[in-house]
């Protein structure tokens, strides 16, 4: 558990840390939290011959406003999400979502760029970010661009990046007043990643699902949206029928692998148990 | 006496004796990051080993190239078999009798298994360097599964013991048979079968598992060559052990080697044998002439050193319809791995697992146990119980329970109708033991009024009751546990290690200002010796806890001792302490006689020294006869104030307890929580009631990471999957359940201050009380046993397969 050597670099804008690993090609890689990237290093599963560590880069860092979007700066720590008043109050799901990350020690070094970007279907918050409708900046040498959450993950640590780029930022669209919400994880303990999760963000109107989105984590290669699952709902005031059909819609596009958290059948199982279990906290708690 | 004059109960509390809930005196050192392990061990001009390891499970290898490895700056050497072989130190004897490779010799048998130690300057330049030797494997099938080791057509693991039709433990049936080992009169055990009114088989399997303490075994070996010395700091259980191992295989003289076994973090058994890494770093700096550190990381912990368990135990009770046991049978298939290093004493190559009779009063019973090799890791070790204890223990424990399921009793019930009564102590169990002293009834009782046992059997019929009217998905289950553990090897007649009699040893020395220095053969690894070691020496002798330091760990100044293991540390080395202490206090009652000019026997003791019988204000204190010891002895009495003394039980201890776990289950997810978690310990006398609780809480937690996920396990074709605390369950403060403990105190008749050891009986009773808990949650749905680990997804496929799940 030793990792090879490398060389360190800590630019201070992102013109330069985009310039560097455009320079320094494949070998390089961008250096965030590092609680994903240096433990694969220390098993040598990662072998870059050069780290950009973006911690000297100070417009990477923040939450602010911009319309109706909360716009979260890459570098923008776990902890830092949990301290923001801001997401507390209009997007809670993220709020409660970083609190079952790991462990205190995880979420001070961890960032939210590192944890979309890493493209570990076991990380929370790509499906999160889906189910909020999220898009991420991707700037590289030849300038910057959007890329919806959605079309980004491609297969496991395969995105939508290209070399020389860095994700600088997340925007969020904040979720319509009075909406219900849920992130729902089940895990073995303190520090393990997803069995199974599910996000769920609706509306209700007159006791009926309004509008609803369904994201699914750890699942699948990539992180999914349960788009029949989340129709199922709509219209629907989420009695038993409902949520079984939602349950099986989910489960019909999983396809985990199995590991030591259970066979494949237990995580689709439990999946669906974390989609009804979401569906029925976010209308509960939806005004 | 005036006012200021301290009352008898003040002068009592003074000295932090036996009783007193003292603080860890070490915790000092520990909560400030003081604590001196062996990593913090830096000598001049120090170099850095580390292990190419097998990805096979069973290979032979063909080649080694370590040419591109030599030319990686700052890598020195790469020691191979052929290396070892110039030395004669390729292979190395095991504890248990066996042969064990130190690097691979022609063969791997198993996956992680050391190749290759490449030395460098640091530690980054040694893991360089591994990852340049070239190693050509030509892979062979391996075998994983023990109940196929002893197949016809099973593939030939140990090709050194072609031929061998026996081993150290007598016949071996197999190529892959290691011994086998009887207990019991077969012929009495059949016959009670055979007449039995009612009997219960099961197969109950005690899983893979690993003691995984927070610092992973290491070691710094420093030869020098001119004085022709070997001075060892290791993670050592056993520090004496391991100096007269190294002599006896390196044939060094002993007194020319030196081990110190600095802080521990942690043992649990994993530290007392000898691993591959020691031999090599030892032979890396004998042939550089520089000091060599060896440090394992996680992934080798919990892949290449001693695991525990892996008994396969196949169990039967014999018994009445009303339920009284008359006789019990169990088969166990050992699965050693790739060769037999269990730490146990020499004659017991399945340690004491025929305590399997347990609490309960079994007019005949018989064991057979059969070790045998597959391509996983070696081990077997005690993982923080005595050895393998906690495994018949389990088998007991469960056995009973499947027996009350079969009678339709409560299970509490079937245990108080078949205790050894407290009149029949000392008993001797139809497996051999003589069981030193014991109140199980009381025991038993108390747990079931503390936790209100009745009721909780009544809210589980209407949770079952509800449950079956679809108005919950959870389940409850009562665990219920009543062991009785073997510890404090041990007696002479019985126990030894390498030809070792497993003695204790303490000196102690008083200086003259009323403080001393004591040191023993035992070596704790967190169990908190420096604190409880004194208060037993501060009660005997009346000199306060806080005047004496406790000094363990170096072979050169302390005494010879076997280590800290298997909970013997208290009845052994603490029996020896209180020896020591008292041929002390013998001398000082001789020098306190004549400073007072009386005859010895008019004197008593009292607290903190010697009074004068009926003269109540002729004292002279223990501080005082310190004193005196350095310049005014009796004439002819030597000066000063010290003894030695080496201490061969005359019997083993059996502190035994009653747990209760109560548990609720998701059906739907297999989410368990443990509601409530009582233990009930009888260690006899207890040294500090603050250290038991924390033994005590620490166990449990092993304990219920051991039954609810903790697991080494291998996929089929011999890979270890569970190489990490991703996947190796490590529970946090968050999952461990709340505990409550309580006691009652049955001292030892035979050990000096009446004390049975603790530090391993809640994991000897914890596992089978979660164990249970979770098949009684299940056995309403008409299961009898479901194997642990109880992890989530394993609680939802025995959901499944009883049909209370689609
Ligand atoms: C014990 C433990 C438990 C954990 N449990 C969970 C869990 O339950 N759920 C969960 O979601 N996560 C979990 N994590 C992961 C943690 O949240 C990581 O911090 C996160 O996945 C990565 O963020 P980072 O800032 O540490 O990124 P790093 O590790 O520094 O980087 C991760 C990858 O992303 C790349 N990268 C980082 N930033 C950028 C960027 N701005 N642009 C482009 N590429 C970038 C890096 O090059 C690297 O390939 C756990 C980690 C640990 C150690």
């Amino acid at each position: 558990m030793i990792p090879g050597s490398f060389s360190y670099h800590r630019p201070a804008s992102v013109a330069d840390a985009v310039k560097l690993l455009s320079d320094l090609g494949e070998e390089a890689r961008p250096l965030a939290g590092g609680h994903s990237l240096v433990p694969m290093m220390k098993l040598r599963l990662a072998t870059p011959a050069h780290l950009i560590d973006l911690h000297g880069i100070p417009a990477l860092k923040g939450i602010s406003r911009s319309g109706n979007n909360l716009v979260i700066g890459a570098m923008t720590t776990q902890h830092d999400l949990l301290a923001s008043e801001d997401v507390a109050k209009s997007m809670p799901i993220l709020h409660e979502a970083a609190l079952l990350i790991a462990d205190p020690q995880v979420r001070y070094r961890g960032t939210i760029g590192g944890n979309v970007a890493n493209g570990d279907p076991g990380n929370d918050m790509p499906a999160l970010m889906m189910t909020l409708g999220a898009s991420y900046r991707l700037e590289g040498t030849g300038g910057a661009r959007d890329v919806a959450a959605a079309d980004f993950y491609q297969g496991a640590y395969f995105t939508a990046l290209e070399p020389g780029e860095i994700l600088t930022s997340v925007s969020i669209p904040v979720p319509a007043a009075g909406h219900g919400y849920a992130y729902e994880k089940l895990k073995r303990k303190v520090g393990d990643y997803a069995t199974a999760a599910a996000a769920v963000v609706l509306t209700m109107a007159g006791g009926k699902v309004a509008t609803c989105a369904i994201g699914l984590t750890n699942v699948h290669e990539t992180p999914l949206l349960a788009a029949d699952a989340a129709a199922a709902v709509i219209g629907t005031s989420l009695d038993a029928a409902t949520l079984k059909t939602a349950a099986a819609a989910a489960a019909a596009i999983m396809a985990p692998a199995a590991d030591a958290r259970g066979p494949v059948e237990y995580r689709k199982h439990v999946g669906g148990i974390m989609v009804t279990r979401a569906l029925q906290r976010a209308a509960a708690n939806a005004k | 006496m005036n006012d200021m004059t301290p009352t008898r109960e003040q002068r009592s509390a003074a000295l932090e004796g036996m009783g007193c809930k003292r603080k860890r005196v070490e915790d000092i050192r520990f909560t400030q990051g003081k604590g001196n392990y062996v990593d913090d061990v830096k000598l001049p001009g120090m170099l850095h080993g580390d292990f190419v390891r097998s990805p096979h499970p069973h290979a032979r290898v063909k080649r080694i190239d370590d040419s591109e490895a030599l030319k990686v700056p700052g890598v020195l050497a790469v020691i191979t078999a052929e290396t070892l072989k110039t030395v004669n130190l390729a292979w190395m004897p095991t504890l248990a009798g066996d042969v064990q490779m130190v690097l691979a010799d022609g063969k791997v048998l198993f996956q992680n298994q050391e190749v290759a130690f490449v030395v460098a300057t640091d530690r980054y330049a040694a893991d360089d360097g591994i990852n340049k030797v070239i190693v050509e494997y030509e892979p062979l099938a391996p075998l994983v599964d023990p109940f196929k080791s002893m197949d016809k057509d099973a593939p030939v693991l140990r090709e050194d013991l072609a031929g061998k039709t026996s081993g150290a433990h007598g016949p071996r049936k197999h190529h892959n048979h290691i011994f086998e080992w009887t207990v019991g009169d077969k012929e009495l055990t059949d016959a009670a079968f055979k007449k039995a009114e009612v009997t219960i088989k099961e197969m109950i399997s005690y899983h893979r598992t690993h003691p995984s303490p927070l610092e992973t075994c290491q070691c710094v070996c420093s030869f020098d060559k001119i004085k022709g010395e070997l001075t060892i700091y290791g993670t050592f259980q056993a520090p004496h052990v391991i100096r007269t191992v190294v002599s006896l295989i390196a044939k060094l003289p002993e007194q020319k080697i030196h081990v110190i076994a600095p802080d521990i973090g942690g043992g649990f058994g994993n530290k007392v044998g000898a691993y591959p890494g020691y031999i090599c770093a030892a032979v890396a700096s004998i042939v550089t002439g520089k000091p060599v550190k060896w440090v394992e990381d996680r992934i080798e912990n919990l892949t290449a050193t001693s695991f525990a368990r892996d008994y396969h135990m196949t169990t039967e009770i014999a018994a009445t319809k009303e339920g009284k046991v008359t006789g019990l049978r169990v088969h166990v298939l050992a699965d050693h791995g790739a060769f037999d290093a269990c730490a146990d004493p020499s004659k017991w190559p399945a340690g004491f697992f025929n305590i399997v009779t347990g609490s309960y009063d079994f007019p005949t019973a018989h064991l057979a146990v059969d070790g045998v090799y597959t391509n996983k890791a070696p081990g077997g070790v005690a993982y923080r119980c005595s050895f393998r204890v906690t495994e018949a223990a389990y088998c007991i424990e469960r056995a009973m329970d499947i027996l009350a399921q079969k009678l339709n009793m409560d299970p509490a019930e079937l245990r108080l109708k078949n205790f050894i009564k407290p009149e029949q102590f000392p008993y001797h169990s139809a497996l051999g033991w003589e069981y030193d002293s014991g109140d199980y009834h009381t025991a038993m009782r108390k747990m079931m009024e503390t936790t209100g046992y009745a009721a909780l059997r009544k809210e589980q019929a209407d949770k079952r009751a509800a449950f079956a009217r679809g108005e919950t998905r959870e389940i409850m289950g009562l665990g219920v546990s009543f062991f009785t553990e073997i510890v404090g090897a041990g007696p002479s007649k019985n126990c030894d290690i390498l030809g070792i009699a497993m003695f204790d040893s303490c000196e102690i020395r008083l200086h003259p200002t009323g403080a001393g220095i004591a040191r023993m053969g035992t070596k704790s690894q967190g169990q908190g010796h420096e604190t409880t070691w004194a208060q037993i020496i501060a009660t005997e002798i009346g000199i306060p806890a806080d005047n004496i330091m406790v000094e363990e760990g170096n072979t050169d100044t302390a005494p010879y001792g076997l280590g800290t293991y298997g909970s013997r540390s208290t009845p052994v080395a603490g029996a020896a302490i209180a020896m020591a202490a008292r041929k002390i206090k013998a001398k000082a009652q001789m020098i306190a006689a004549y400073r007072l000019e009386v005859h010895e026997d008019d004197l008593e003791f009292d607290i903190d020294g010697f009074r004068v019988k009926g003269l109540p204000e002729k004292f002279m204190s223990m501080k005082d006869i310190c004193w005196a010891a350095y310049n005014s002895v009796p004439p002819g009495m030597e000066p000063g104030l010290e003894a030695v003394s080496y201490y061969d039980p005359p019997n083993m201890t059996y502190p035994f307890g009653a747990y209760l776990c109560v548990m609720d289950i998701d059906v739907d997810t297999g989410v368990y929580n443990v509601r409530r978690f009582y233990a009930l310990d009888d260690c006899g006398t207890r040294i500090n009631p603050m250290i038991i609780e924390g033994q005590v809480h620490g166990g449990l937690t092993e304990a219920f990471a051991i039954a609810m996920g903790q697991e080494i396990r291998y996929d089929e074709v011999g890979n270890v999957v569970t190489g990490s605390f991703m996947d190796f369950f490590m529970p946090t403060a968050v999952e461990t359940p709340h505990w409550e403990t309580d006691f009652t105190v049955t001292p030892s008749p035979h050990h000096p201050i009446g004390a049975k050891g603790v530090g391993e009986s809640p994991n000897v009773g914890g596992v089978p009380a979660f164990s249970n808990a979770v098949n009684d949650a299940f056995s309403f749905l008409g299961s009898t046993h479901i194997q642990m680990p109880h992890d989530f997804w394993r609680n939802w496929k025995a959901a499944k397969q009883l049909g209370a799940v689609a």
